[in-house]
């Protein structure tokens, strides 16, 4: 694979975090690359480090060592052609604001007229299947919908990535299932490099074209699966695929030797 | 069961229970009155026949008009200055280390003593008293707009970062109305300090004002007359707390909303 073609490099990273016990490794040495045009999914048992992994790539928080490249410039900041939708909607969407105003709100960045900027809201939100409701406020909006306005917001943005922290973590299943066929959509679609992050093995099997599976902390990648399932993929059909266990199986097993790992440590440090 | 008729209905018997309470003590008033009459405790006949004597006259524009302009820039002043002044404080940790110490020393200051001291520096002058007002209102706006800054989530923050929203995306459509339901809260307790001050401020040094008029008919035992100022001055004090519900219920809507969703 030539390095053109790499958009995400993170290389050796580490994060502590100071507490007043003493010094919590979140993550030990994570490496990995997420190319182009992929979408990548990253799995780990809860406490895996995953938010504090996605924090360091979108430039909140700064890594205690190593390195992070997006399209071979080192991240220090929230870099610009990245969009994050993150797992709680409810506080990443502003309730004093209409959905249309949610969406449109970044863009007011990027020199767009005034009409220009409503008329991308507007294609925007009605490719994600809420056209009509741009004048709501986000609260009167079931979960499901007001996920899907984050990411709209996230789409209409323009990234070049798109990073996921757990975004479906709080709907019902059939909402969830709605929306990871959206993702997929909107990623074959619009050829955009998507990150996703989830703690559901199926989640990331069913959606991914690679699943990294992460350890417990102190995190390192456990695992990179290719998952070789067809491109078209469809709710009913791919989970039924024999393969589509046979990887989840195999996904499944890899986390409970993390989890495994975690305890052998934690016994070691008592 | 139609629903308009039941809301109405409701609207009426809100209306009826708010008035009902002041017509019995207002009744009480009367009847104790009668029974025990009281120079200095008139019934509400002769404080009401004051009230028209004394204010519906000329003297609402020689007295009442000016407290009322005054006592209206003083919160808005107020109001306007302690929202700036608090969103930056709030904003940046130098400015909150920087300032906080000073902020607690000043607002522990009673206004009313700081008026012999403004008298000498700015006359006994409308400035004067609208300085007065705001040395006291400004403190309920300025100390919540901080906290109600600091208190905005972080995932907004975030937000807000990640989508690199402009200096005045951030300001207008982030802090300000984030900081909205603490602000108003401020404003609030604002109001009932400027109109104390208000009063306090012509008590002091004046020839003309509400205040004034109040502490001169009591100097020449004018009790009807001075007990009429005081129920304007409640009057005034009802008048505020409605146009502040009413432009609450504006500012805040989305908030009410939200809270009503939340609690379903």
């Amino acid at each position: 694979m030539p390095d053109s073609e790499v958009l995400l490099r993170v290389e050796h990273l580490t994060k502590n975090y100071e507490t007043p016990q003493g010094v919590v490794e979140a993550i030990g040495d994570l490496t990995f690359d997420v190319r182009r045009g992929e979408l990548a999914c990253i799995v780990g048992p809860s406490g895996a480090g995953k938010t504090t992994l996605l924090k360091c790539i979108a430039g909140l928080l700064s890594p205690t060592s190593g390195v992070i490249e997006l399209d071979g410039v080192p991240v220090t900041s929230p870099p610009p052609k990245m969009a994050l939708v993150f797992q709680e909607y409810g506080r990443s969407l502003f309730p004093w604001l209409t959905v249309a105003a949610n969406v449109g709100l970044p863009l007011k960045n990027q020199g767009l007229s005034r009409d220009r900027r409503r008329e991308l809201v507007e294609r925007t939100l009605e490719s994600v299947g809420l056209g009509g409701v741009g004048g709501k406020h986000p609260w009167q909006l079931s979960g499901g919908m007001q996920q899907r306005v984050a990411i709209a917001r996230a789409v209409a943005y323009g990234p070049e990535i798109l990073v996921m922290d757990e975004p479906f973590a709080a709907v019902d299943a059939q909402t969830r299932a709605d929306l990871e066929d959206l993702v997929r959509t909107l990623w074959s679609r619009l050829g955009v490099t998507v990150l996703f992050v989830t703690h559901d093995i199926d989640e990331s099997v069913y959606l991914g074209q690679r699943v990294l599976v992460l350890s417990s902390a102190p995190t390192f990648v456990q695992e990179d699966v290719a998952i070789d399932l067809p491109a078209e993929r469809d709710q009913l059909s791919t989970r039924a695929d024999p393969r589509f266990t046979e990887l989840r199986t195999h996904i499944y097993s890899q986390i409970q030797l993390a989890k495994r790992g975690n305890s052998a440590t934690t016994v070691k440090e008592n | 069961m139609s629903r308009p008729i039941t809301a109405r209905r409701r609207a009426l018997e809100s209306v009826a229970y708010a008035l009902a309470f002041p017509a019995a003590l207002i009744a009480l008033w009367a009847g104790s009155a009668l029974i025990t009459p009281n120079r200095f405790f008139p019934g509400p006949a002769r404080v009401m026949e004051a009230f028209v004597s004394t204010w519906l006259t000329d003297a609402f524009v020689v007295d009442v008009l000016p407290s009322l302009v005054r006592l209206a820039l003083g919160i808005v002043l107020s109001i306007v200055l302690g929202i700036s002044l608090g969103a930056v404080i709030g904003s940046f940790w130098v400015a909150r280390s920087f300032l906080e110490p000073i902020l607690e020393f000043f607002r522990a200051i009673p206004p009313p003593v700081l008026i012999p001291v403004l008298m000498l520096l700015l006359g006994i002058t409308d400035e004067m008293k609208i300085v007065v007002i705001v040395s006291g209102a400004i403190w309920p706006v300025l100390l919540n707009t901080i906290e109600g800054v600091r208190a905005i989530d972080p995932v907004m923050r975030e937000t807000a970062a990640t989508y690199h929203l402009t200096r005045g995306s951030r300001v207008f459509s982030l802090v300000l109305p984030g900081a909205a339901p603490q602000i108003m809260a401020g404003v609030r307790q604002s109001l009932s300090v400027a109109l104390i001050l208000m009063v306090i401020s012509e008590m002091f040094a004046s020839s003309s004002g509400l205040g004034y008029r109040i502490s001169y008919f009591q100097r020449n035992y004018l009790i009807a007359e001075m007990w009429s100022g005081i129920v304007l001055l409640g009057l005034i004090g009802i008048a505020l707390s409605l146009i502040f519900q009413a432009a609450e219920r504006v500012v805040l809507a989305w908030y009410h909303g939200l809270k009503e969703i939340e609690r379903a």
